[in-house]
């Protein structure tokens, strides 16, 4: 196997092995030359169905950081048929021979389908599914919350054991809480999702993390982080009349606010995937108090994703390093 | 009608029984007796084999006129042939829609001309499917196609009150609502069973209770008008147990169940293979026992595909871009055997009932689905129950080859189908196409 679809399928090994690159891959990018040899001469392709300028920049610098050829492929709002653009797209790559896709679609499945598909023989990495997956931001994730919460020194080799991750917002449509439940769980941290009902998934209940409908009592148990969630607008106004009154309502309910945040036990941290609704989810105390590590992820997120086009490119298939996800 | 040629089929076992010889000339059965011989008919080596009456599918999707490059008529029906149908209920969603007299008319007559199974057509209920206005029921019943099964499906029939008059008008002609039971508000944008498989694959969820709403508010309409309604595809526990409740209280409810509720679940959404989506949804391995148990117990009358064949394009492609619906017509009777017969639940007398008599009752066909009996006509099938097979969509006569059961070994398969005494198949292969189409 040669890709990166999801958390889920991670071992704990392989989860701890990316870390640890990553870690390998963040010291290099301390140097004054920044560029590494490693990918000369691969090609990694950005195949982005939906917009996301962030992460696509993220993966754009990490590949050119290992000195591989990127192409930007950007189809959303090309007049393509639906279905049809996934398959001719991903043929087309492969006659331009692509060793690397990173793909972002807005149908949960849509890398899977790429990478059992035959259409291309590149190496496929999720940067995004519909609701389903984004193993690379639960990875970002991962690292950052190892760094600052397991004892300081050199964190390589360790895992999240004991680590209790408070995990709060639009579960529901969160392709970023789906992926790092199993990520976490996998590292061994504790996770609780904190969500009103109607933004928690049917089926919940199956996974591996607790659920609460109350973020002040999940404060009150002290955990060591609190991943806030992106609350989409829209989500205010869909099908039967949003999945909450209003945005006040949810603030009052859900938001990381001054006052939760000095709740939290001092060495806690916030992390969001962003981009960030000021105000809604999160107020801007909260934002840009010194907990919250939310601009180190971004650049954690780089290292992360060379680590991953590493280990999927550079190695041979007998490689006991390889990501087999 | 009939060819002249005669058939006698040696040492068949009528419904699994007692074996016996039978003679079909004339278009009918001729004799039925251990010490029938006729020298001029085919003689067909029966040992082993099941003799049923022809089966009678309530629910195929031809797709003709309108989507002739996924399944036609002409193809539709040799795959209901090969898998033992000898009749065949149209649904209404084609383009044009069979929502008026000519279009129904002319999917009859296309299916005669074909001459592999009879075609019946089912009205729309209301004009293009769009659950506005009820489409002209009485002129289609009248109509040469002698329409008694009405649907929208595809599309519910979510407006209660068009609903009760839809119920209401169709007794003028002895008619049936056949109701694709969705609500549709509940499941906008859905694109698998809500659970636990839908909330890992992040795809949206189509929930039980959008199904078993409609169902319970659809019996009581009917207990309160005094109709009779047909629910399509049923495939929850609780749609089970709604039609047991009305069913015990007199409740005129007849039901289906396709043969993928029968067997497959879920879990197979795993892979976001798109064979595999389908409406309404696969369901969990607690609701496949469930209509198992409802059909083993008559709660569920009848069996029906739910035939839906799709183009390459239309299945090859992410989940969410794919188009709902699985091939059924060429494994629905091996489906039913390997989970009801083969499992003790049902007897071979009681596949007759759910896949020909009942379902040409509901749908008011008269030459189907008739007892195996002097003078009745002669649409039959025979059955080798031990025989096993792995299932190639690329050898089946469907046009397309979205079968879920590809690759996978089912029991039994289909020897020969007779429809008026004129064999359709034999030997487990179609007959040759002029043949049929003559006769």
């Amino acid at each position: 196997m040669k890709h990166l679809l999801s958390t889920g399928s991670l071992s704990h090994k392989q989860a701890v092995r990316i870390l640890d690159t990553a870690g390998q891959m963040a010291a290099t990018q301390a140097r004054e030359i920044k560029k590494l040899p490693t990918l000369r001469g691969r090609t990694v392709v950005n195949l982005f169905f939906e917009d996301s300028t962030r992460t696509r920049i993220s993966f754009e610098t990490a590949a050119k950081r290992l000195s591989a050829d990127v192409i930007n492929f950007s189809a959303k709002g090309s007049s393509v048929s639906k279905g049809e653009s996934l398959k001719d797209t991903a043929l087309t790559l492969q006659a331009m021979g692509a060793d690397a896709v990173v793909i972002r679609h807005h149908a949960s499945g849509a890398p899977h389908t790429l990478a059992h598909s035959g259409w291309t023989n590149g190496a496929v990495i999720n940067a995004g599914d519909g609701t389903h997956q984004h193993p690379t931001q639960a990875l970002l994730d991962a690292y950052t919350l190892r760094r600052h919460l397991t004892g300081g020194g050199d964190p390589s080799g360790r895992d999240l054991a004991g680590l209790r991750v408070a995990i709060v917002g639009d579960v529901l449509h969160s392709r970023v809480a789906r992926s790092n439940v199993q990520l976490l769980h996998t590292l061994g941290a504790d996770v609780t999702l904190v969500a009103p009902p109607t933004l928690l998934p049917v089926g919940v209940e199956a996974w591996p993390a607790e659920v609460s409908y109350h973020l002040d009592e999940v404060i009150d148990t002290k955990p060591d982080a609190i991943m806030m969630l992106r609350v989409q607008r829209e989500r205010m106004s869909s099908s039967g009349g949003g999945f909450f009154p209003s945005p006040l309502e949810y603030t009052r309910g859900y938001g990381l606010d001054a006052r939760r945040l000095a709740a939290m036990p001092d060495h806690a941290i916030v992390l969001h995937p962003g981009p960030m609704n000021r105000g809604l989810e999160i107020s801007a105390d909260a934002a840009d108090s010194p907990r919250a590590v939310i601009v180190e992820q971004v650049a954690n997120g780089v290292a992360v994703r060379m680590a991953v086009l590493y280990l999927l490119l550079s190695g041979n298939e007998s490689n006991e390093t390889k990501v087999d996800a | 009608m009939s060819t002249g040629r005669k058939y006698l089929l040696q040492n068949v076992a009528p419904y699994g029984g007692e074996r016996t010889t039978v003679l079909l000339a004339d278009g009918v059965i001729a004799a039925i007796g251990t010490d029938v011989t006729d020298d001029d008919a085919t003689i067909i080596d029966g040992r082993g084999l099941v003799l049923l009456p022809g089966l009678v599918d309530l629910h195929t999707h031809l797709r003709e006129p309108g989507r002739e490059d996924a399944e036609t008529i002409r193809t539709g029906t040799r795959a209901a042939a090969l898998g033992g149908f000898t009749a065949v209920h149209a649904m209404a969603n084609t383009t044009p829609t069979q929502d008026t007299a000519g279009v129904v008319e002319q999917v009859w007559s296309l299916g005669r001309e074909a001459g592999w199974a009879d075609v019946h057509p089912i009205g729309a209920v209301t004009v293009g499917l769009e659950g506005e206005r009820l489409a002209e029921l009485g002129a289609m019943a009248e109509s040469k196609a002698q329409v008694r099964v009405f649907s929208d499906d595809g599309k519910c029939v979510h407006d209660p009150v068009l609903m009760r008059r839809a119920l209401e008008y169709v007794k003028a002609f002895d008619g049936v609502v056949a109701q694709h039971a969705q609500e549709p508000r509940l499941t906008e944008g859905a694109q698998m069973h809500e659970g636990i498989v839908s909330a890992e694959l992040g795809l949206a969820g189509w929930p039980a209770v959008a199904e078993e709403a409609i169902i319970a508010r659809d019996v009581l309409l009917a207990e309160h008008v005094g109709s009779r309604l047909h629910v399509c595809h049923l495939s929850t526990a609780g749609s089970v147990e709604i039609i047991r409740w009305a069913k015990s209280r007199g409740i005129d409810v007849t039901a289906e169940v396709t043969p993928h509720h029968l067997i497959l679940t879920d879990e197979l959404a795993r892979g976001y293979d798109p064979t595999f989506k389908v409406n309404p949804p696969l369901r969990t391995q607690r609701d496949v026992e469930a209509v198992r148990a409802g059909l083993a117990d008559g709660t569920i009358d009848i069996v029906a595909t739910d035939h839906a064949p799709h183009t390459r394009e239309d299945k090859d492609c992410e989940w969410a871009a794919a188009a709902f619906g699985m091939t059924g017509l060429e494994t629905a009777l091996s489906v039913v055997q390997e989970t009801m017969v083969d499992t003790g639940r049902l007897t071979w007398a009681d596949v007759a009932r759910v896949l020909s008599e009942t379902p040409a009752r509901i749908g008011r066909v008269s030459d189907h689905g008739r007892p195996i009996a002097v003078g009745e006509p002669a649409n039959l099938v025979l059955v080798d129950p031990a025989a096993r097979r792995v299932i190639n969509p690329d050898e089946q006569a469907t046009k397309s080859g979205n079968s879920p059961f590809r690759g996978r070994d089912l029991s039994g398969c289909v020897v020969a189908t007779f429809l008026r005494g004129r064999a359709t198949v034999m030997g487990g292969a179609s007959c040759d196409e002029d043949v049929v189409a003559r006769a």
